[in-house]
């Protein structure tokens, strides 16, 4: 039995591998915003190397599941549902890089005071994407448990809004530049986006979910 | 010649596998979770072990209904149903292989004037409905038991994906083992009496009887349908029919499976009787109906969402179409067939009413003063007797069968030394052989006759009564069958 379920086992063990990418680049990015607010830019500088390398790996490690998916004809009910699902969720890791990337080359300057409400932004938001991981993982070998993770990358999508609006609110109240407002607001605006992306992905879950009901 | 008659039985049995073989790898081959070729490999294989090492069973109930015994007789059944089937299926009319070969059967019993023995149609008929309903039950049970442990033991898809391959493998071997020996009935069952093969001994151990030969041939027949044309019906047939998630189409596959081999394993059947529970009559069933009954058990277990009600006014429908519909198409065939063609589709059997048949008529509440006139009369083919005793009463079509069953004249001779020879090693119980021995030199002109005088002649050879003699009694019937076809005198007892 073991011999005819070895295949199976190292594909399981690449997908929550890949999973594991995603939930290290979300660390990685709760981290770097840190380091990028407290000024520590080397810090910060090792973070984007980090992520960057994560995701190209990811990349490939997506491509390695979706090849052994078709090739070797698994799961056909569902091997749609599951692509998608990976894919997606490669959405989220890049725009996590790509907003570190953002953050390297503008170098947006954050008002001081705005600066715990960037990093409570960041965590929501990544507290979203772990949510969301965690669901895809209930998806793979527990059905009853992808409803409540569900949940919780919905919880913290909605605190991402509101806190990303205070911080919009804030910045348009003070009286400096429109274009260190409009600069601020954009990049709240894009750490937000991350978890709507999130939250994205969980919509296909619920879809996907009901149709794996026997 | 003989291998032209089997013809049709032959393409009977490739029609059955072309359409059938859907029902057992129609959901693996369509989700892609198992390549046609390996599960037709399968399937091919397991039909035919199947039909070869259990196909007897179900195939007596069939003989019980109608004995055709001309080979032309079963060409013109087989035809028929064949025909029939062919027909309803292009004219996308619900159909079943087995309710058509009972329709034949009935259509032969008629064109002959033989009797259709009531007690085997009812039996049949009722397990038209009973098999369904088994089956959903059966799905609805699996269902609720495989989800639950799905829940409790988290597998993941993967996994779950791979043992359901396993899985679609292992039961698709076994749905293809049952609806073999189950099936395998509506082929060949109506040749058994005129099968052209002898039986072939191999190091006086086994012996490879001329039934199991045919159902070889039977099998091989299906397993080439499966192989040829199966694809085709499941992309068809399966893409409406059996879109449903891979393990919901396992557990449809286990619930007719299972529902097959109950109708159809003898040695199920001893293992029932001998643990006193109720046993199942051995008929083909047909393995389209059960699919649909389990896909409806699994809609129940589901909360009844999503179940095709329509779908089950079409089974209704098959079951009084297809018979209806082969009955006439073999009549009207059998009446060309002997009287275009001039090919005797029955062997006239001769009755004569005697005081002692009378006598023994009367023990069995028929009246026998209608009877009177016939006495010692003799008469040669069923629809002459059955015209002839029409003309003198309104019988019933049980009566009819009892008097049918009484006055079959017969021949049998015993021979102490035949017996000796034949039956020594172990084939009938040792009591039972020096009864028998005791009996030498007397002849018998009916087959009650004899049975009276084996019982008479030692308690071993009577059946016993109670719950547990069932599987006694059937080993002395089998015994019983063994003897009269040993003492029978050929010549006598056929025209031909």
């Amino acid at each position: 039995m073991d011999l005819l379920l070895k295949k199976t086992k190292e594909l399981e063990m690449q997908i929550d591998e890949y999973l594991d990418m995603i939930v290290k680049g979300a660390l990685t990015f709760r981290t770097s915003i840190r380091h990028y607010l407290n000024g520590q830019l080397d810090r910060f500088s090792d973070d984007r190397h980090n992520i960057d390398e994560i995701e190209s790996k990811g990349d490939s490690l997506r491509r390695a599941i979706e090849t052994k998916l078709y090739l070797e004809t698994l799961i056909p009910e569902f091997r749609g549902d599951v692509l998608g699902l990976l894919e997606s969720a490669d959405k989220v890791l890049n725009m996590m890089a790509d907003t570190l990337a953002q953050f390297d080359v503008e170098m947006p300057k954050i008002l001081e005071e705005l600066k715990p409400l960037y990093i409570e932004l960041t965590d929501a938001s990544t507290f979203a994407v772990e949510a969301m991981v965690t669901a895809i993982r209930s998806y793979f070998t527990e059905l009853n448990k992808v409803r409540d993770n569900i949940n919780k990358a919905m919880y913290y999508e909605k605190e991402t809004d509101k806190i990303s609006e205070k911080i919009k609110r804030t910045v348009f109240q003070t009286s400096i530049d429109l274009c260190f407002k409009i600069h601020m607001r954009y990049f709240a605006y894009h750490i937000e986006l991350i978890a709507d992306e999130a939250e994205d992905v969980c919509d296909r879950l619920s879809i996907a979910t009901i149709k794996r009901h026997l | 010649m003989i291998w032209f008659f089997l013809t049709s039985g032959l393409f009977l049995g490739w029609s059955l596998g072309a359409n059938h073989g859907v029902n057992i790898f129609g959901t693996a081959v369509v989700s892609k979770m198992v390549r046609f070729k390996t599960a037709a490999i399968i399937a091919g294989i397991f039909v035919t072990l199947g039909a070869v090492i259990s196909g007897e069973g179900a195939s007596k109930t069939l003989n019980e209904l109608g004995a055709v015994n001309t080979l032309a007789g079963s060409f013109t059944v087989a035809l028929a149903v064949a025909i029939t089937v062919t027909m309803m299926t292009k004219l996308k009319l619900p159909v079943s292989v087995s309710q058509a070969v009972v329709g034949g059967i009935i259509g032969w019993n008629i064109f002959t004037g033989s009797p259709t023995d009531t007690t085997s149609l009812t039996k049949i008929l009722s397990t038209w409905v009973v098999g369904p309903v088994l089956s959903a039950g059966f799905a609805l049970i699996i269902f609720i038991i495989i989800a639950a442990i799905l829940r409790k033991i988290k597998l993941h898809i993967l996994r779950l994906d791979a043992l359901t391959r396993i899985g679609f493998l292992i039961i698709g071997a076994f749905a293809s083992y049952s609806l073999g020996a189950n099936n395998i009935a509506n082929v060949m069952g109506m040749f058994v009496n005129s099968a052209p093969f002898s039986d072939i001994h191999i190091f006086q151990i086994f012996i490879f009887s001329s039934t199991k030969q045919l159902f070889l041939v039977g099998g091989i027949a299906i397993a080439i349908g499966i192989f040829t044309y199966s694809y085709k019906v499941m992309l068809t047939v399966g893409n409406e029919l059996y879109k449903i998630t891979p393990i919901t189409g396992l557990i449809v596959v286990l619930s007719e499976a299972i529902v097959l081999f109950l109708f159809s394993s003898e040695q199920l059947e001893y293992w029932l009787i001998s643990h006193k529970l109720p046993s199942i009559p051995l008929v083909p069933l047909s393995s389209t109906q059960l699919t649909i009954g389990a896909v409806i058990g699994v809609g129940l277990a589901k909360g009844g969402r999503g179940i095709n009600y329509k779908i089950l006014g079409k089974i209704v429908t098959g079951w009084a179409f297809a018979p209806i519909t082969a009955a006439l198409i073999c009549f009207v065939t059998l009446f060309f067939v002997q009287n275009v063609f001039e090919q005797k589709v029955v062997n006239q059997i001769k009755y004569k009413i005697s005081s002692e048949v009378l006598t023994t008529l009367s023990q069995h509440n028929i009246p026998i003063e209608p009877l009177l006139k016939l006495k010692d009369k003799d008469f040669t083919g069923s629809a002459l007797f059955r015209q002839t005793l029409k003309k003198e009463h309104k019988w019933k079509e049980n009566q009819i069968y009892l008097i049918f069953s009484f006055s079959e004249l017969d021949s049998f001779f015993v021979d102490s030394t035949i017996a000796k020879n034949n039956l020594s090693n172990g084939k009938i119980l040792h009591k039972r052989l020096e009864a028998l021995k005791c009996l030498h030199g007397r002849a018998f002109s009916y087959k009650w006759q004899f049975e009276n005088a084996l019982e008479t002649s030692s308690d071993a050879w009577k059946p016993k009564s109670g719950n547990d003699a069932n599987i006694y009694n059937k080993r002395l019937k089998k015994e019983k069958s063994l003897v009269y076809d040993l003492f029978r005198k050929k010549s006598q007892h056929s025209d031909e």
